[in-house]
């Protein structure tokens, strides 16, 4: 019998001991930049192939694109108006992400946000500007909210898929919205495209002063910041996040998982339902079937893109304004169909998707453990 | 080592590795091992959880590449580059956890784990090959019987033949008994031993039970932080001298002598009953009070309910009818009622039971208090500080070995992470507590550890329910021990006078 005993005092650490330095530190954060940045590279240079084979320069495609997106001022501006209903509609799914839910309904309570607080302007025509504002606020927060609790209630009490529900939710909001835009709430005056009565010059919300970017964007970045400060600093987000990274780890805890649930469902839907608000205070003035434009469907690919980070949320929905800011400059000066961009934030979704296969799989981003 | 040596065609086959070294990273799971079976031995592979067992058998199996080192089958140097290589050479390996179908019978079990399943299989032929086949076998297996019909003990002789059907003649078993009780592990071990003394076939044993080591095995090799810390044959040594190879100098945790008094009545359980997932009834009718001062073990193979009663229990699960009162009170798992009563848990897998992997250790410490002063200033804003201050506290007194209370947690081996849950759920006073398999896959420090922390609860007062597949685990700790089998308590005992052999009849529901 052989017995060459190990030396302990080498058996005491199995760990490696050493921190080693600024890879290991920030890895993570490098590779959540790093791989949506690839990705969105990616996707960029198929679309370049894909309009190549239009006979078009990719090279041009490239200029134009970022001249439409943030070449001018002009085109800054045309960019921000589309981020801000972005960025609130991304945080549709994002909220939600934190619980480990897949919310992908944001238009759906975008429609009704729209639908509530056009309802509020118009129930109240005596009141002062600033009340109808705040009123429209609190009913397009209350009506989006609601909307997508309600996919989180089913799938809490009833165990329906809230990914499956969020987006049929969307085909329901749509058809109450034309149920009564052409019925009891349509405007005699709208006669091709039905639409509500206008909810008043004096009640819209404006821009913000010395540029065309209207208030939705500071809605945008103030919900963006709040959910920021909510998931990472507060107790209910603290709650949230045990909750979302392991439901029976919350369980075995005491955490109220339902209520964490309904309530992060609830502020999800209320983001996007003040990006109806806004798209109805700001830009439209009335409620018709021209608000579902796909800002909530744009807005999953925003999410997803910024690893569901509140505070990622903002600069992403700016890149992706940007893209769709730039499909007029494309089909002016390259004579692109205007749906061609529609293609490209196609391609960036696949891509995203398929990007995340990548973590933690980098060979020199590998933090030891 | 005879250079040359053909392996033979049938018959046992030998197997050496040589000088293994493998690294991942700068972490070295093995450093120059040297591992010699001998053609026809049954032979033991000891060591505590991550002393790199695993690493060498799938260095053997071809699942890794060593970094180092060689492997000799029959004598001759193998490049095995995957399992098929080895599988090839007549290396076969049973694993841990059952890797049959469960939907399936146990003949098409067996013909789909061949290599050239022919794409229309004639099962009339197949099965009289397989009978014939199983007439030479020591163990009877029922061919037409469905897996999920078939016990566990059936189920790992099921694994065994399979290898034994596909030819192989060098098995790896993987702790093989872990699922087993004491009747059906010896019963099983003794077969294999046969097939070993007739010279039909080679085995290497993972495994931790010394029991089974000194009544099965011929030779042993010890593997301590991934060097060979010993090897001999198992006539030569005790268990004693073994343990002492797979510890080193390493000083464990003493336990605490059995003191105090027995209390009133703290967790009740009366005419419990729930569901598995799939429906069907997991607990049974399920009464039992345990009382302040004393652990009540609950022993079973597992399977048979322990685990639903545990999630029960934990809130993980809701009770299908019945009720659970704690210290008189009727008890829903709220947070509100788990602080009210004091009241801690110990999960089973603690990664995927009590903890979050991407939080860090300082956050899946505090999730008990976290939303209370000091951790939540004014009730909802965090104060990160003390998070921080607590976690290193706790840290040092429960030594937990992290790189810092900001690694996130699943980062920590299995030893460490049930040492952060210890911290948790033992670091203020406790009154009840919930242990399910706390020490499951971990090494002699972290069981110590846990043994007399879960003794010093109960001394202080505490009624501890200690739920655990391993028996000896739950003679060591329980005052009274209750046998679990298909949802219902079959038996209770005081556990110093508890019967061995009543107890495992009970297990397998006899």
């Amino acid at each position: 019998m052989t017995t060459d005993v190990a030396d302990p005092a080498e058996a005491a650490g199995i760990a490696p001991a050493a921190d080693s330095g600024f890879l290991q530190r920030y890895g993570v954060t490098i590779e959540y930049i790093l791989i949506p940045g690839a990705a969105l590279l990616g996707a960029l240079g198929v679309f370049g192939i894909f309009v190549a084979l239009f006979g078009k320069s990719p090279l041009d495609l490239y200029f134009y694109m970022y001249q439409g997106a943030f070449g001018t001022w002009f085109s800054w501006q045309n960019t921000l108006t589309r981020a801000a209903p972005l960025i609130l509609t991304a945080l549709c799914t994002a909220l939600p992400a934190q619980l480990g839910m897949v919310i992908i309904g944001g238009e759906g309570a975008l429609l009704i946000g729209a639908l509530a607080a056009t309802s509020a302007a118009l129930a109240m025509p005596w009141a002062p500007p600033l009340v109808v504002q705040i009123a429209m606020v609190c009913a397009g927060m209350i009506g989006g909210g609601l909307w997508i609790m309600l996919a989180g209630g089913l799938r809490q009490y009833r165990g329906v898929n809230e990914t499956i529900s969020s987006l049929l939710l969307v085909y329901i909001a749509l058809a109450i919205l034309n149920h009564l835009v052409e019925g009891m709430m349509r405007d005699p005056a709208s006669l091709n495209k039905p639409s509500t009565r206008e909810i008043g010059a004096a009640n819209m919300i404006g821009s913000i002063p010395g540029t065309d970017v209207h208030w939705g964007l500071v809605f945008g970045v103030m919900a963006a910041v709040a959910s920021y400060i909510l998931i990472y600093h507060t107790v209910f987000g603290f709650a949230a996040r045990v909750a979302g990274g392991n439901i029976r780890a919350a369980k075995i805890v005491g955490l109220g998982v339902s209520k964490l649930i309904l309530t992060i469902c609830f502020l999800a839907g209320a983001c996007a339902g003040l990006a109806g608000m806004v798209e109805v205070a700001a830009v439209q003035g009335r409620t018709n079937a021209n608000l579902a434009a796909g800002y909530g469907f744009t807005g999953i690919l925003v999410a997803f893109l910024a690893r569901q980070n509140p505070l990622a949320v903002i600069p992403v929905a700016i890149l992706l304004g940007g893209i769709s800011a730039s499909g007029g400059l494309l089909q002016r000066r390259l004579g692109l169909p205007d749906a061609s961009v529609l293609v490209l934030q196609g391609i960036i979704f696949v891509f995203v998707l398929a990007s995340d296969a990548l973590y933690g799989r980098i060979g020199f981003l590998k933090g030891k453990s | 080592m005879i250079i040359g040596e053909t392996p033979l065609p049938s018959g046992a086959l030998g197997v050496d590795a040589v000088a293994m070294t493998m690294r991942f990273g700068d972490f070295t799971a093995l450093d120059n091992v040297q591992l010699k079976v001998r053609p026809g031995s049954f032979h033991a592979l000891l060591g505590e959880n991550g002393a790199g067992k695993s690493t060498l058998v799938k260095c053997i199996m071809g699942y890794y590449h060593p970094t180092e080192g060689d492997v000799l089958v029959g004598g001759r140097e193998q490049t095995i580059a995957n399992p098929k290589d080895a599988h090839a050479l007549g290396l076969g390996m049973v694993y841990q956890h059952f890797t049959l179908v469960p939907a399936m019978t146990v003949a098409e079990n067996l013909v789909l784990a061949r290599d050239d399943v022919p794409a229309v299989v004639n099962w009339s032929k197949e099965k009289k090959e397989l009978e014939a086949f199983l007439a030479r076998m020591p163990f009877k297996v029922p061919l037409n019987a469905k897996v999920s019909d078939i016990s566990a003990g059936e189920r790992q002789k099921c694994e065994i033949l399979k290898q034994l059907y596909l030819k192989r003649r060098f098995l790896i078993l993987d702790e093989p008994t872990s699922v087993l009780t004491p009747g059906e592990a010896d019963e099983v071990l003794g077969m294999l031993r046969d097939m070993v003394v007739h010279g039909d076939l080679t085995i290497l044993m993972i495994t931790h039970k010394f029991r089974e080591v000194m009544a099965f095995a011929d030779e042993v090799t010890i593997l301590r932080r991934g060097k060979l810390a010993g090897n001999g044959k198992v006539s030569d040594l005790t268990p004693d001298s073994m343990a002492r190879m797979m510890i080193g100098a390493e000083e464990l945790t003493v336990q605490p002598a059995r003191v105090g008094q027995v209390g009133a009545a703290r967790l009740e359980l009366d005419r419990l009953n729930a569901l598995d997932d799939a429906g069907g009834v997991a607990v049974h009718n399920v009464s039992l009070a345990v009382r302040g001062g004393e652990i009540v073990g609950i022993a079973g193979v597992s399977g048979n309910g322990q685990r639903q009663l545990v999630e029960v229990l934990a809130g993980q699960r809701e009770a299908e009818s019945g009720e659970i009162r704690v210290i008189g009170d009727v008890y829903h798992a709220s947070r509100e009622e788990m602080r009210r009563h004091k009241m801690s848990l110990l999960p089973e897998e603690p990664l995927k039971n009590a903890c979050v992997g991407g939080m860090s250790v300082a956050d899946n410490i505090a999730f008990r208090e976290f939303d209370r002063a000091p951790f939540a200033s004014g009730g909802w804003w965090l104060n990160r500080a003390a998070f921080r201050e607590d976690a290193e506290r706790k840290i040092g007194l429960y030594k937990i070995k992290t790189r810092t209370p900001d690694t996130p947690i699943s980062a920590l081996s299995g030893g460490n992470v049930q040492r952060a849950v210890l911290a948790r759920e033992l670091g203020g006073e406790v009154e009840v507590l919930i242990a399910a398999n706390p020490c499951f896959g971990l090494d002699f420090a972290a069981v110590a550890q846990i043994h007399a922390e879960i003794m010093a609860a109960r001394n202080r007062g505490a009624a501890v329910l200690l739920v655990s597949e391993d028996l000896d685990e739950l003679l060591e700790l329980s005052d009274r021990l209750v046998v679990m089998f298909h949802g219902e308590f079959v038996y209770e005992a005081r556990a110093s006078e508890a019967d061995l052999t009543e107890v495992g009849r009970h297990m397998a529901g006899h």
